[in-house]
């Protein structure tokens, strides 16, 4: 009988597993439009969870005016601290560091100090100096570096993070955000992870698209647009991510659109559709709501359809 | 003089303005090198053309076994904080991705068992166009050392005449690896909320790294007033705005600089350049104030 149940549970945990999709919109290019296609698809979208991961711009909050249920810290690494007191100014520490975060401060007096002074913001936690300190006067703790929320929305839950002033490490922190989020899907038996990812190809953006279902790809129809979007491509086939692609303000300069999405279809990624410009996607956004409820109109329409594409593409 | 373009908030228009300044101020005979540092998605060199004349890898350092030295210690994956050295069965596996080029299993290596060779993470090209010298890199797909190809863009520049650098979105490490020993930096901005959030923490970064800024404003009709009150109260000079003119997102669409396809645009940017360089002025001349009182 205990053994059925488990079997029982496995299977029901299986299949949870099976049907929840998680979907990542990234842009390569900044500034397309994400954050606010994001939260429409927060309104039309059925069970999900959300999950900002552009940990170093964070904005979905902005518009889904979340409430902080769960409050944690994020410690992304450790950083070396001299202690003054035990030093004696060896310069062994500055002979070793390879990214020059060790240096003797110029005092407010314009005379320097006697000690060497770690600077956090260019320390990388590599522990060199530490190791190589004769009297042990380097400590190496955990630091705090941001700290990570799960909040309700009128939406769903929400995960989301903000990182501390000039801090790295957000690729962990963005890793740290989608794991949380799948706990909350499985746990609720939610269809949908959303992510809102962040521009570029680089640490955050990997961290964000490992492993998904989907990617789309937000750009816009500009040769910049252009060109960040076949960067982008290039990533998700290294990651064998299925992409689709959608041109926001593609009325902005339809021959180019054009170009983006044939282009697009020769690296096997399918137009998920364009988005009209229209101002209505600044005034929701100044509104602190996302467009589809903010207007009935049209761009209201394209993005319900990019959303009914991005299901189809799911299977 | 080296002033690095910023912003939280990806796509408000650092490119535009980057490209435009250093082709403006070469049009009136200074010497001008505009440095790419958005190696993830670089830009610039769509609207400038530059013709390419040299083109050479972004390295790291990464350590490389010498096997017959080797003794299988386990020492070098004790020493590496990121993970990227794992000592099984007596042989060394090293995860080229996830090393930093901190160089420990080099020095704590009791054998000497250790070579650090250059691994390529990227491309640094270099050439001409209008005027300015130019240099951006690309990040190789798939790989996470933004900073460490940033750090090959900037030494490849030299130290004369005006650096403008274009620097990455957002406040982590790529931005701090661009803009970190600039003499001043414009944080460009939008008015909408977005556009707020972003450039709050983009003047927290600035102001953690000490150095001197201002804000352009681009789409400056666009949205509500709140950007503009938020640098009042915190008297922060707004040295640049651009309106949202369908002629420049059209040139811009097409990769036309604004100076080109919209030349009364180029008193714009003129005018603000003059504003840094007396702002940039002012501000060195109280920290000359300040030492000299302390002295005194």
């Amino acid at each position: 009988m205990g053994i059925r149940c488990k079997q029982d549970n496995k299977e029901k945990q299986q299949r949870k597993v099976n049907i929840m999709k998680e979907i990542v919109v990234i842009s390569g290019k900044g500034g397309t439009g994400k954050t606010s296609i994001v939260a429409a698809f927060a309104a039309l979208a059925g069970k999900k969870v959300l999950a900002d991961c552009d940990v170093d711009a964070a904005d979905l909050h902005l518009v889904l005016n979340p409430k902080i249920e769960r409050r944690e810290d994020f410690s992304g690494g450790k950083k070396a601290k001299i202690r003054e007191d035990e030093c004696i100014a060896c310069d062994r520490c500055i002979e070793e560091c390879r990214f020059d975060a060790i240096q003797y401060p110029v005092l407010g007096n314009g005379k320097t100090a006697d000690t060497p002074y770690i600077d956090p913001i260019f320390c990388e936690g590599c522990a060199v100096c530490v190791r190589v300190c004769p009297v042990e006067a380097i400590s190496f703790e955990p630091v705090v570096n941001g700290e990570w929320y799960t909040s309700s929305t009128n939406y769903g839950p929400m995960v989301h993070a903000r990182l501390g002033m000039a801090e790295g490490n957000s690729g962990k922190l963005v890793t740290q955000i989608r794991r949380e989020a799948r706990e909350i899907a499985e746990r609720d038996g939610l269809d949908y992870i959303i992510v809102d990812g962040s521009p570029g190809i680089g640490c955050p953006v990997i961290s964000s698209i490992t492993g998904a279902d989907l990617v789309l790809v937000i750009t816009e129809p500009t040769l910049s647009g252009r060109h960040d979007l076949l960067r982008v491509a290039q990533l998700t086939a290294h990651f064998r991510i299925p992409t689709i692609v959608c041109v926001n303000k593609w009325d902005l300069n339809p021959d180019i659109t054009e170009q983006i999405e044939g282009e697009a279809q020769e690296h096997g990624i399918k137009a998920a559709g364009r988005i009209r410009y229209d101002s209505a996607i600044t005034e929701a956004q100044i509104m602190k709501t996302s467009v589809v409820e903010y207007t009935g109109g049209a761009v209201s329409g394209d993005i319900t359809a990019v959303w009914q594409n991005v299901l189809y593409a799911l299977g | 003089m080296k002033v690095a373009i910023a912003s939280g908030k990806g796509g408000t228009g650092k490119t535009t303005i980057a490209t435009n300044l250093a082709v403006t101020l070469a049009g009136k005979g200074k010497t001008v090198q505009l440095l790419d540092c958005d190696v993830e998605e670089p830009n610039c060199h769509i609207f400038l053309k530059p013709e390419i004349e040299s083109r050479i890898p972004a390295t790291v350092l990464m350590p490389e076994v010498i096997e017959e030295k080797c003794t299988g210690c386990g020492i070098c994956g004790d020493v590496c904080e990121f993970s990227a050295i794992a000592v099984v069965k007596g042989k060394v596996l090293i995860f080229p991705e996830l090393c930093h080029g901190c160089g420990a299993c080099t020095l704590f290596c009791p054998e000497d068992a250790f070579l650090e060779v250059p691994r390529e993470v990227g491309i640094i090209e270099e050439g001409k166009a209008g005027g300015v010298r130019f240099i951006h890199g690309l990040l190789n797909i798939g790989e996470l050392m933004s900073p460490a190809v940033i750090h090959s863009v900037k030494k490849a520049a030299d130290e004369t005449g005006i650096v403008i650098l274009d620097s990455p979105p957002g406040t982590s490490c790529p931005v701090i690896a661009a803009v970190k020993d600039a003499d001043y930096i414009l944080l460009v901005t939008e008015p909408t909320p977005f556009g707020l959030n972003d450039l709050e923490l983009a003047v927290g970064m600035v102001r953690t790294l000490d150095i001197p800024f201002a804000v352009a404003i681009n789409r400056s009709d666009v949205g509500n007033e709140d950007v503009k009150e938020y640098c009042k109260r915190e008297k922060i000079e707004i040295v640049l705005e651009i309106p949202n003119d369908r002629r420049i997102a059209e040139a811009y669409s097409r990769g036309e600089m604004v100076i080109h396809a919209l030349p009364e645009y180029q008193k714009t940017f003129e005018t603000c350049w003059t504003k840094i360089t007396d702002l940039h002025g002012n501000t060195l001349q109280a920290g000359q104030q300040g030492k000299t009182a302390t002295e005194s």
